[in-house]
């Protein structure tokens, strides 16, 4: 009888001890990455490093505006592009499909999460990079290789598609099925029982889902890298090429040690993307708790 | 009777997957009277209803045939176009569901979707039907806060106001008063009652009090079959089948 009672307690005070050590591991790797980021801090102010373009790590010049702008373009094109195939997606998949279809639908959006980041990658070299280069680009700008920040957001889009509509079909599953009736029963069409009501109705899991998406953008790598063109140089068009914070720190992991600094200086770009993606999730759970006491007031 | 029923049904059949739910439905509906739908939970009372406006269209693997005659027309036909055969009937479900916007934009939502009513008309009409369902002395200082925010016995009648606003002839009741408490029920009742004038009122319920209380005729369905329909008083008191008789006594539920 005391041994059931001392177990009970025993594992709860472990269970607490191992999520404590597990939520932790987010402080240690803030702290870890400011203490090594030290070193270009001190060389250079934070103002310098984040709005200045000079990427010249022979001289010492750090200066991380083009990939925090690589960054943003990428993203922004990927949710440019995601949000509305992703919402259409989900309607035409909740709404109006018929079960049997649904039942396909499905699990090819599953699995299309499942594919590892790096086929994306190349298939974003051997589909997407041609046809920016031989069919899109050739519309809008003199020349461009194909690799740009547009090929990096079309492959982010497809690769945060999944993602998104399944969080936004398990939203509007939630939905009661009488305020659909209500609707359409005073002549309302689906589109506008749609439009009307429940995109009014599953708005915090839209933007919930979408932060999640973008949070998920800002991190991905291998993909980005493969079709973005690296080139540090902040981007001007959806033509020309961007090199991201994940790419900058995944290409030249290897090769830091022969330069001063430059490896503190991936460590500061590191601690960049660990910073946006921190306050992007805070400002965006703050919108999200006023929306939600919007509507339950 | 009058001698155009705004709803006819004739040899309507409605399955879904394997299970009949409704067989060989034949009835006229009388105009402008209260009619009640009764019988035990699962003999496809609701089923009934919702065939009447063609809310079964989403269900999966239903299947339907036979005719629903609306006003002359037979909804099933498949020419015909959903939208405007069910504005011509209100329905009010079994709990509210206000539309997740204001007080005034659920009365609006029905007449702006079928046209483009200038502010001073919807104005006007947000105001009467809020009336004709008692709410507007309750709401009339904060037309423009969440619908929610009424109690539940305000959203159904708020919900009936959203209905009528679309001009219906007939109004459909799916249990309307059995998440609300007395009062608001003889409310509604009350409503029901006096809307008739103006309105066809079809109500499924499982309140044999209810049945009485408000409606002119009873429909008493069993086992996916209309067994029995008349006049309130008759049925009740004087049913002519075995199994409305065991009903309305209490043997079968």
């Amino acid at each position: 009888m005391q041994f059931r009672l001392l177990k009970d307690k025993v594992l709860s005070k472990l269970m607490l001890l191992l999520t404590i050590l597990s939520v932790s591991v987010v402080l240690v790797i803030g702290i870890g990455l400011y203490y090594k980021s030290i070193p270009v801090l001190a060389n250079s102010s934070w103002w310098t490093l984040l709005t200045s373009s000079d990427w010249k790590p022979l001289k010492g010049l750090f200066g991380f505006f083009p990939f925090i702008m690589g960054t943003l373009w990428v993203t922004g094109i990927a949710i440019i592009i995601a949000l509305p195939l992703c919402l259409l997606s989900s309607f035409y998949i909740t709404e109006y499909a018929h079960p049997r279809v649904r039942k396909v639908l499905v699990p090819f959006v599953n699995l299309l999460s499942g594919i590892p980041p790096v086929i994306f990658g190349v298939w974003g070299v051997l589909f997407i990079i041609p046809l920016i280069q031989n069919h899109i680009a050739p519309h809008f700008v003199e020349f461009s290789t194909g690799y740009s920040v547009l090929a990096g957001g079309i492959v982010l889009a497809v690769m945060i598609f999944p993602l998104i509509v399944s969080i936004v079909c398990e939203v509007l599953n939630t939905i009661p099925k009488e305020l659909k009736e209500a609707s359409l029963s005073l002549g309302a069409t689906k589109w506008e029982t749609i439009k009307k009501v429940y995109l009014r109705k599953a708005k915090p899991g839209i933007i919930a889902a979408t932060v999640l998406a973008i949070s998920r953008a800002f991190g991905e790598t291998i993909a980005v890298l493969m079709v973005c063109g690296n080139n540090a140089a902040v981007p001007h068009s959806v033509f020309d090429s961007g090199y991201p914070l994940p790419a900058l720190i995944a290409n030249n992991y290897g090769e830091m040690l022969s330069i001063p600094m430059y490896d503190s200086a991936l460590m500061f770009a590191a601690l960049l993307l660990f910073i946006i993606i921190l306050l992007f999730n805070i400002i965006s759970r703050v919108i999200l708790a006023r929306l939600e006491r919007k509507l339950a007031a | 009777m009058t001698n155009n029923p705004h709803i006819s049904v004739q040899h309507l059949n409605v399955s879904i997957g394997n299970h009949e739910i409704l067989k060989d439905i034949t009835i006229n509906i009388p105009n402008k009277k209260v009619i009640s739908i009764i019988g035990p939970s699962g003999c496809g009372k609701t089923t009934l209803l919702k065939s009447f406006n063609r809310l079964l269209d989403d269900t999966p693997d239903v299947k339907v045939t036979g005719k629903v005659l609306l006003d002359g027309e037979n909804i099933y036909d498949p020419k015909a176009e959903v939208t405007h055969i069910r504005k011509k009937m209100g329905l009010l479900s079994q709990r509210p569901y206000p539309l997740p916007m204001s007080i005034y934009d659920n009365v609006a939502y029905g007449p702006r979707l079928h046209g483009n009513p200038k502010k001073v008309e919807l104005d006007q009409l947000v105001e009467t039907q809020l009336k004709a369902t008692g709410l507007w002395n309750e709401v009339k200082d904060r037309l423009h806060a969440p619908a929610t925010r009424l109690s539940i016995g305000q959203q159904q009648r708020l919900c009936l106001a959203r209905g009528l606003a679309v001009e219906p002839e007939i109004i459909l009741g799916d249990e309307s008063t059995s998440a609300l408490d007395p009062v608001s029920t003889s409310i509604i009742e009350d409503l029901f009652i006096h809307l008739k004038q103006k309105y066809t009122i079809v109500l499924v319920t499982h309140i044999l009090r209810q049945a009485r209380r408000v409606s002119d005729y009873i429909i008493f369905v069993y086992m996916g079959k209309i067994i029995e329909f008349g006049p309130t008083e008759e049925l009740l008191l004087n049913p002519q089948k075995e199994l409305t008789k065991e009903y309305v006594k209490g043997f079968i539920s």
